[in-house]
């Protein structure tokens, strides 16, 4: 089919790990010289197509280039962080990934087999969506490729295999290989989102460098018909599988993801018959409340991972986001999510760019900022599986001291790692931060990503903060009546002015979660950047000095 | 805070018989995993990431130990 006709087919039941989208050959094929293009994103998963709609919203044109026809095989990537969901809320798709995917906030932590801990990732009420919510990647990729039917500057190119990268100081030419033959391809930038084995990071020479885990694990996905709560249930040294870690997640549709460790000696074609995994699974099944439940193998896969990343994200005209970029383990759901968060942070960079003249050390600030939320992502992954897979007769030694302790001493529990599961991260020390002036309590310092609150508008509509932030910068102006900041030169960005909890103010903090989470006070002014991260805050701001931060924000010298 | 390297103990041949007292009977796989047990209740007693630090460095001998970055 063609990617159109999933518009056609909305709200139908579509098998979206069946589609198959048609080869369709474009004019720019035929073009005797390169044609110029503003944008080419290689790679239609989840992390080039939320940066295709993003610039498309954005008003940048853009050509996708995948070398497959199909969405994501297997549910891969599962667990979907709150603040993925808010962007995905931003790129106009997150109601349907949210009453799609099964919501889940508690995790809980057994050794053998007593429970030593649970967590509960959002305790506190007042945020639009969940702390995570599971949806098999297949449903991700093809909610995205259906708001990407609504946007026509979005030209989706399937089996279009890039084979040629060759920079040029004002653009890339690209060539690449399609059922036709291959053709050439004149590019301004390229987001190479093409995942852990990308091909644009390999045709330049280029590495992902870091450390491979000697460990295998097996993935199975299960169908059955259970109704067991939706929690994240992560057990050390179980019964059922000695030695080793288990982790169960439930998906829709009555699927359940099971991870069993199985060491580095495991063999990878045997682990991934139905013959091997049948009893695993069985074994667990006989261990819990499930016992006896009938199941069918959707899907299977036996992995190994890696901690890495490239030592720069932006190499000249040619950013990487995504896989491509880093590579984490799966606990902690740090790989998607982390790369849905490079999207969001380039796309608008990208967009100030080519549409509004921003400078290009812009998108330097892209490849600083992403890199630090790398290391950060690399950092905790990187700790959750030596907890998991001790490398030494020491570290296990601590890491059974910790679960044995964990039944009785409260304090060893906050030692357990099974995973910390994704958070955004705040860009500390980024140089588009106007570093504060004023004193202020709580988390949302500059970097920060905005937290949301419930809101009311002043039309009397229930509503969410970040539902209400514009496209563009957005300044929050606590308790003064609207009118009183005069106009904001935003450099061609829109700038949206939001009053808050003042008469006639365009937001009414509804529960009073605005003012604390953001320590507002009269007179406070915030400045959102486009991608929601806090990038200034004052006790008191005129408009020249929230523009000022606005060129800051936009690395104008 | 500088970690405590000068006399602390309120008794100090008392706290050594204990600590020894405490080994008696185990084999010496569970013994280890005793003092890493302790290690770790003792490391949230103390509780400041400094300290811990600095006792870290003492125990491995180091010259001049860091405090954490």
């Amino acid at each position: 089919m063609r990617l159109n006709g999933l518009a056609d087919r909305a709200g139908a039941a579509i098998d979206y790990q069946k589609l198959v989208f048609h080869y369709q050959r474009s004019p720019d094929q035929a073009a005797p010289q390169p044609v110029r293009r503003p944008v080419a994103i290689v790679g239609a998963g989840p992390v080039g197509l939320a940066l295709a709609i993003d610039l498309a919203q954005r008003g940048i044109p853009v050509v996708v280039l995948d070398n497959d026809n199909t969405l994501s095989t297997g549910s891969r990537a599962i667990c979907f962080a709150k603040r993925t969901l808010e962007i995905f809320d931003r790129l106009g798709c997150g109601d349907r990934m949210a009453a799609k995917g099964v919501s889940w906030n508690v995790g809980k932590v057994f050794f053998r087999d007593a429970q030593v801990y649970a967590f509960d990732l959002l305790p506190e009420a007042g945020h639009a969506r969940p702390a995570f919510v599971n949806l098999q990647q297949y449903y991700v990729e093809g909610f995205l490729a259906e708001r990407c039917t609504q946007l026509p500057l979005i030209d989706v190119r399937w089996k279009n295999a890039v084979s040629g990268v060759e920079p040029h100081d004002d653009h890339v030419v690209l060539t690449i290989d399609t059922p036709d033959g291959p053709y050439r391809l004149a590019a301004g930038h390229v987001a190479a989102c093409d995942g852990s084995r990308s091909s644009v990071r390999r045709l330049m020479g280029l590495e992902s460098k870091g450390r491979t885990f000697r460990d295998r694990f097996l993935i199975a996905d299960v169908r059955m018909k259970h109704e067991g709560p939706a929690e994240r249930w992560f057990w050390f040294d179980p019964e059922f599988h000695p030695n080793q870690s288990v982790l169960l997640h439930r998906q829709p549709d009555g699927i359940w993801r099971i991870d069993f460790q199985l060491g580095w000696d495991a063999d990878p074609e045997v682990e991934k018959t139905p013959e091997k995994i049948l009893p695993r699974v069985k074994a667990l099944l006989a261990h819990s409340a499930m016992k006896d439940v009938a199941f069918e193998l959707e899907w299977a896969s036996v992995y190994t991972f890696s901690c890495q990343r490239m030592d720069s994200f932006r190499h000249g005209r040619v950013l990487f986001a995504g896989d491509s970029a880093h590579g984490v383990s799966p606990f902690g759901a740090r790989g998607a999510n982390s790369g849905v968060q490079d999207a969001d942070n380039l796309a608008w960079k990208l967009a100030a760019v080519l549409r509004h003249g921003a400078p290009d050390a812009l998108l330097d600030t892209y490849a600083r900022e992403r890199e630090f939320a790398a290391d950060e992502n690399i950092r905790n992954s990187t700790r959750a599986t030596d907890f998991i897979t001790p490398k030494s007769e020491v570290s296990r030694l601590f890491r059974d001291a910790v679960l044995e302790l964990a039944k009785t001493q409260p304090f060893a529990r906050s030692l357990v790692n099974s995973g910390r599961l994704s958070t955004p991260s705040t860009l500390h020390g980024s140089s588009l931060n106007t570093p504060d002036a004023d004193a202020f309590a709580g988390a949302m310092v500059p970097g920060a990503p905005a937290a949301d609150a419930p809101v009311t508008t002043r039309d009397g509509r229930a509503s969410w903060l970040l539902h209400e932030l514009g496209d563009g910068f957005t300044v929050l102006v606590a308790g003064t009546p609207p009118g009183a900041l005069a106009p904001i030169d935003g450099r061609g960005l829109p700038v949206k002015v939001l009053t808050v909890s003042a008469e006639g103010a365009d937001l009414h903090d509804t529960a009073g979660l605005l003012a604390s989470r953001y320590d507002l006070q009269p007179g406070t002014v915030y400045l959102l950047r486009p991608d929601q991260h806090v990038c200034a805050r004052w006790r008191a701001a005129d408009a020249d000095t929230v523009a000022a931060a606005i060129r800051h924000a936009l690395a104008i010298a | 805070m500088p970690l405590i390297t000068q006399p602390h103990l309120d008794s100090p041949d008392d706290f050594y018989e204990a600590l020894i007292d405490a080994h008696r009977d185990l084999t010496t796989e569970a013994s280890h995993a005793l003092n890493a047990r302790l290690v770790l209740v003792l490391a949230n007693h103390v509780g400041s990431r400094d300290v811990l630090a600095q006792a870290l460095a003492a125990a491995r001998g180091d010259a001049s130990p860091q405090a954490c970055a």
